[in-house]
């Protein structure tokens, strides 16, 4: 599908602060897309809007997803329709399994989109089976959701989620901070693992290292809360080696 | 128990107070008011011993002189007690044999809460004696139960059958004149349960009573008595529902628990009495004096109760650790909604040796509702190296609710410990969010935090409470974020 993401010259505002200006963003189905930019330039707010987060003026602009008017929907009804966001500071939710927050998560999206529930056997495997490719351990699935968990067992959590409830969007905001080497290269390829022509990808980094092993189709490179220029994956390249000098002059 | 939260549907979520129906029975009414001769029109319709109407009518002539607490958090109208009726039994024709003999509309009453009796008998191995307003209707499974020599019956039956047992421990845990409701209670309790487990025995089954205000107007007056003997174990299980009406339900009953040397007590409650309305009319008046002995050496009692119901809670189950290294726990959750009150904690008495108590209380506060948790731990001089373990969780769902904790720690010996934590907190947009980005509604998403914020609790309750309890927790809380 062409324009499975649409997002037409979107302007948000927060306390009457500008932070997304005039943005176009296009995504069809099966690719995958980078946003690419420094610390405080607006990236989380695009995902957080697109998940619906309240607190956010849409001063101008549509959004369309899968043809609809995403911004009539709730949070809720958006991530059932296949929205998912990969946060980039998981919350703790105390004495809720690991287990049972994903268990619940799916049983409301299977209920949602008109089908039966899970068979517990059938979801067990399931999830052992991603869990295994992500290195969580039957422990930390009975473990309460990210309580206590190192950052990096948090992203990996997160990345569980993804591969469990299997979004056509997902976006992935700062995935790879906070893991380290070995879990990095486990998550991006676990990630890199649920890529098809059937779902989008939105990655929200400022380092190249991710997409190195999850490569865009295309790159752009946000700025000051706009798109200042889009190409292929060897923007990224450029961006890790000389860094955004060059598009903050432009 | 972690996959209980599925379980909830919409069902769930649609009616503001889904036992909110009235059965059409014709009540046998004492006239209105209370005064000596109501208290023995009550004695004389159960037949009972002239002992127990004494013990009765001195119960009425303290309470005569007793004034109304007004040391707790909860405000209210006066209560006219005079404008009330004391007793109301579902008419019958005769003695109630089986269940076959019972009113059907009253079948269909349970049947509409869920409670199929007959079904229970045998699918859920629970044995269930239903209190319909103020007289037992039918117990099930006394035969197997006699068989380990076990007594599960109504009160009034007890007090017939096994005097004995009565005159010995009635009110020798909270004493006829303990306190003005207690009082109350001692001189106009119509029926409730007794329970008497024979020295070591482990009872067979977890044992159940439902109980239902019905006849509008009817002050609910129940008495209930459980007796573990020596190395025994009981699991006894208290639930309630009650029918949607306008005026305010004075309801006080009492519940006495005795533990012998090295026996167990687990009492578990759910209680779901309707809360009035969202503008805070209607609802019962709940105050309750529910105490526990453990009486015997290496004895124990376990109160864990899960609160959602009552206008107004009033309501402090209590340990008295009497037998050195007797312990004591109180795992509760209270929910308060819309214009609802509750007072509501424990009291661990420590006076044994080596005793030990915990509590684990979580409030849970919505709507414009006040939620107090207040709590005793006293360590007696003689009480020598106990311990006690508090703690107390709010979580606020509004800002125009309150919580409070209030703790009283005396501790009189330089050998014990105590300990209290305290923690309150908001569920916060973040979480919501999160739940809501994973694609729960928003009362899913709320009701899965609680639920999690609860679960040291609901992990106390048998299994078929805690589905019970999560349900409830659920539609208490419904429309109350947002």
């Amino acid at each position: 599908m062409k324009n499975f993401l649409k997002i037409k010259d979107l302007s948000i505002s927060v306390e009457d602060k500008c932070i997304i200006k005039n943005l176009n963003l296009n995504i069809n189905k099966g690719e995958v897309h980078a946003l690419m930019g420094p610390n405080g330039c607006g990236k989380s707010t695009l995902s957080n809007v697109l998940a619906g987060k309240e607190g956010y003026n849409i001063t101008n602009g549509k959004i369309s997803f899968s043809g609809e008017n995403l911004l009539k929907f709730s949070p809720d009804e958006r991530a059932n329709k296949g929205i998912f966001l990969a946060f980039q500071y998981p919350v703790e939710i105390p004495g809720v399994t690991n287990i049972n927050f994903i268990k619940t998560a799916l049983e409301s999206n299977r209920q949602y989109n008109g089908l039966d529930p899970i068979k517990p056997g059938d979801f067990l495997k399931l999830i052992k089976e991603k869990s295994k490719l992500l290195g969580i351990s039957d422990e930390n699935l009975k473990r309460q959701l990210n309580v206590g968990f190192s950052g990096g067992e948090k992203k990996r959590n997160e990345a569980l989620q993804l591969m469990m409830l299997e979004p056509s969007l997902a976006i992935l905001d700062e995935t790879d901070s906070g893991l380290d080497v070995d879990a990095f290269k486990i998550v991006a390829d676990a990630v890199n693992s649920t890529r098809s022509k059937k779902n989008s990808m939105l990655i929200i980094t400022h380092y190249q290292r991710l997409l190195e092993r999850i490569q865009p189709d295309i790159v752009h490179v946000f700025i000051n809360g706009s798109i200042i220029e889009s190409g292929g994956p060897e923007l990224a390249e450029e961006i890790d080696k000389n860094g955004y000098e060059r598009f903050n002059n432009a | 128990m972690s996959d209980n939260q599925e379980k909830l549907t919409d069902k769930d979520f649609k009616d503001p107070y889904e036992y909110g129906f009235e059965t059409e029975i014709d009540s046998d009414f004492a006239p209105k008011g209370l005064n000596e001769e109501i208290v023995k029109f009550i004695s004389n319709k159960k037949n009972e011993p002239k002992w127990l109407l004494e013990w009765r009518l001195a119960a009425y002539k303290k309470w005569l002189t007793m004034k109304e607490p007004n040391w707790s958090s909860v405000r209210y109208p006066a209560i006219d007690y005079q404008d009330s009726y004391y007793y109301a039994a579902p008419k019958k024709t005769e003695k109630i044999e089986s269940l076959d003999d019972v009113d059907p509309k009253l079948l269909e009453t349970y049947n509409k809460l869920g409670i199929p009796l007959k079904e229970q008998e045998w699918l859920a191995g629970v044995a269930v004696d239903a209190v319909f307003d103020s007289v037992s209707v039918g117990t099930t499974f006394k035969e197997k139960l006699k068989e380990d020599g076990v007594i599960f019956c109504s009160f009034s039956e007890a007090v017939v059958e096994y005097p004995d047992l009565i005159r010995k421990y009635l009110g020798t845990v909270i004493p006829r004149t303990d306190n003005y409701f207690a009082a109350l209670n001692s001189a106009v309790f119509s029926d409730g349960s007794f329970v008497y487990i024979p020295p070591g025995v482990k009872c067979p089954m977890e044992l159940s009573t439902y109980f239902r205000i019905n006849a509008a107007g009817t002050g609910q007056f129940e008495r209930t008595l459980v007796i573990a003997d020596k190395d025994s174990y009981v699991s006894y299980l208290e639930g309630c529902t009650a029918p949607m009406r306008d005026e305010h339900q004075l309801h006080a009953a009492v519940v006495e628990l005795v533990a012998l040397e090295g026996a167990e007590i687990k009492y578990s409650t759910v209680q779901n009495w309707y809360p009035g309305d969202e503008n805070g009319k209607g609802g019962v008046y709940n105050f309750v004096t529910k105490r526990g002995d453990c009486r015997g050496n290496n004895s124990k009692i376990s109160w864990t109760q899960v609160e959602t119901g009552s206008a107004i809670t009033w309501k402090y189950p209590s340990c008295v650790l009497k037998g050195d290294n007797s312990s004591g726990e109180f795992y509760s959750i209270a929910v308060s909604n819309n214009y609802q009150q509750v007072d509501s904690g424990t009291k661990m008495i420590h006076l044994g040796k080596n005793t030990s108590s915990r509590i684990i209380s979580k409030g849970i506060s919505t709507g414009n509702s006040s939620n107090t948790y207040r709590g005793l731990v006293s360590i007696h001089p003689k009480s020598k190296n106990s311990r006690n373990f508090t703690q107390c969780d709010s979580l606020l769902l509004t800002d125009s609710c309150s919580a409070n904790t209030i703790p009283y720690i005396q501790s009189k010996n330089i050998n014990s410990i105590v300990e209290h934590e305290a923690t309150s907190s908001k569920i916060s947009d973040d979480q919501l969010f999160y739940c809501r980005q994973r694609g729960l509604n928003e009362e899913e998403a709320v009701s899965l935090i609680v639920n999690g914020f609860c679960k040291d609790v609901l992990q106390k309750l048998p299994m078929e409470f805690a589905v019970e309890a999560q349900r409830l927790l659920s539609v208490s809380l419904e429309g109350s974020v947002g």
